[in-house]
């Protein structure tokens, strides 16, 4: 178990290790849903709130269920409700958690900010195919992180993708106005600024290491 | 064994956040018996939340003029949603003036019943009605028009005002949809109302009315429209149509002259050639039996080798223009394309007729 405090892990998410500029996951929304601030906050506020409480329910599904009993022998930690190793299925079982998550979201927002809800459109039931939340979940049991670190790096790492996903809008939002040469008009400069954006975040690389 | 363990243990899991989610449908999802106040307690009514306004008044038979099925692009079902209706959403701001957002201005298809809610509905539209009928005659006026009358059956009567519309029910492969079109029966003529119906090429309604057969059911919900006309005889009433915009024009002449023989009445109509023309032999005699009513036919396009035309010719603004003296109080009523609404807009403005009196309806 890694012994880097949860607030470390937290900032390290959002700066160095963001999730989007330096792992290049969840791109696909990223790119698509960049056109302006308030849609992008939006989309980065769902994100963020989806990717801590998946990181928490898929830690307790983790080492609740899917653990062996040796391994959870070894790692000090209570024995899981089935012995057997079931690791195996972690793919499929985080997938059905945060798309089952996402729903509830769903509903709820529709039900709490209609207005959020038609912003975000196509792109709320999307957030189930995100891979940067599903990257999240993996990222926190490869790193072997303890509960209260894994809810810091979800944290982090969706409150990253959101700071990732609000610059390039407000740069987006400035470039409608700039003369840009016509093959790469829309996405094909989006993805340019992008890779400028992940070279500016390297600057950070090396502070601390939470990998 | 391991493999029994995962199925069981994914069905397991599957299953709880399955039920889960309807747990939270149930508290989430259900918005209870809703109370929907019309005109401040001129109609109650309570129903079922989580449905559009549009929807619910459909099923409690008020009928909101809808030309899309509530899909949110045409722009005909804004009513004022008082209190109830949760913020503007992007979907109808396209469709919504600034003013209009001001003034609570909703479209029903996109408001969502989610708490008690209260709207205000003219009265006109609190009358409307939905039309059964029977197609009477279907005859050819030119090579693209048809006159379509249909008899009433339930309710068999119709109270109109001269120059307002209905809605026709026409099939479609996404369901029904509704089309407007102007009432040509005169107001007088209760059992049945008459159509005028251009076939437009791949159009929805057109189509299926060009194609109805004598005895056939066609559905209908109206009338719609705020055309009002002035009760005062002294003032003259100007008719201006072009293409299909004929048939108000037809109701309003009919029905003003079995209320008032007197009355002075200019129509003008505006065609492009001689196959266009129809309904003028009709108007030719009414003028006889009153001397008051003026006919110009225009057209607009070249006369062809060998056609023979006395009436005017020219675009429909120009005759306008030189048969109306200025400084008379007149009405008037415009029908047709909107560059020819707003050609004739402005000479009608220049011969001092005031804005509030020019009704107009673009096609």
């Amino acid at each position: 178990m890694s012994e880097t405090s949860a607030f470390v892990i937290f900032f390290a998410a959002i700066f160095i290790n963001n999730i989007l500029l330096t792992n290049f996951l969840g791109l696909c929304s990223f790119i698509a849903c960049s056109g302006q601030i308030r849609t992008s906050i939006g989309l980065g506020t769902a994100v963020t709130f989806v990717m801590i409480t998946t990181t928490a329910i898929n830690y307790a599904v983790y080492y609740g269920i899917l653990i062996s009993a040796e391994e959870a022998a070894e790692l000090g930690r209570a024995a899981p409700l089935i012995s057997a190793d079931l690791t195996h299925l972690q793919f499929i079982v985080f997938i059905a958690v945060i798309a089952a998550f996402v729903q509830l979201v769903e509903m709820f927002v529709e039900r709490f900010s209609p207005r959020l809800y038609f912003a975000l459109g196509i792109f709320l039931p999307l957030i189930t195919v995100n891979c940067a939340i599903l990257g999240a979940s993996l990222f926190m049991i490869i790193r072997k992180y303890s509960f209260i670190q894994s809810v810091g790096f979800g944290f982090g790492a969706g409150l990253g993708w959101a700071v990732a996903i609000v610059l390039l809008a407000g740069l987006r939002q400035k470039m409608r106005y700039s003369n840009i040469p016509e093959p790469f008009q829309g996405v094909p400069i989006a993805m340019v600024v992008t890779g400028v954006l992940a070279m500016a975040f390297m600057g950070f690389a090396g502070m601390v290491s939470i990998q | 064994m391991i493999y029994v363990l995962s199925v069981i243990s994914f069905a397991g899991l599957t299953v709880a956040l399955a039920a889960m989610l309807m747990v939270a449908e149930r508290l989430l999802i259900n918005y209870g018996i809703c109370k929907l106040d019309i005109n401040a307690g001129e109609k109650p009514l309570e129903l079922e939340g989580g449905q559009t306004l549009l929807a619910s008044l459909y099923a409690n038979e008020i009928f909101i003029p809808s030309a899309c099925g509530g899909q949110g692009t045409c722009g005909h079902c804004k009513i004022t949603v008082m209190s109830g209706g949760g913020p503007v959403l992007p979907t109808e701001t396209p469709l919504l003036t600034r003013k209009e957002i001001r003034s609570k201005i909703r479209l029903a298809c996109q408001v969502k019943i989610r708490e008690d809610i209260y709207v205000r509905i003219p009265t006109d539209l609190l009358n409307v009605r939905m039309f059964t009928s029977k197609v009477e005659s279907s005859v050819e006026l030119t090579y693209d028009m048809k006159e379509i009358c249909l008899r009433l059956e339930d309710p068999a009567e119709i109270s109109q005002r001269p120059g307002q519309y209905v809605q026709v029910q026409a099939p479609s492969p996404e369901g029904p949809v509704f089309r407007a079109y102007s009432i040509s029966s005169p107001v007088y003529e209760q059992n049945i109302v008459q159509l005028v119906v251009r076939l437009i090429p791949g159009g929805i309604g057109s189509t299926y009315l060009h194609n109805v057969q004598p005895g056939d059911t066609v559905n209908f919900t109206g009338p719609y429209g705020e055309f009002w006309l002035n009760e005062d005889p002294s003032v003259e009433i100007v008719c201006v149509g072009g293409g299909c915009g004929m048939a108000p024009m037809r109701d309003i002449i009919l029905s003003l002259y079995d209320k008032w023989p007197e009355r002075v009445c200019w129509l003008f109509f505006g065609c492009r050639t001689t196959r266009d023309v129809f309904y003028l032999e009709q108007f030719e005699e009414l003028a006889k039996k009153h001397p008051n009513l003026h006919v110009m036919y225009a057209l607009s396009d070249e006369l062809a080798e060998g056609e023979k035309w006395d009436g005017e010719t020219g675009f429909i603004h120009l005759s306008a223009d030189k048969h109306l003296e200025p400084g008379v109080k007149r009405q008037a009523f415009l029908c047709g394309p909107p560059l020819m609404i707003e050609a004739v807009t402005r000479v009608l403005l220049e011969k001092g007729i005031a804005s509030e009196d020019i009704f107009y309806d673009e096609f």
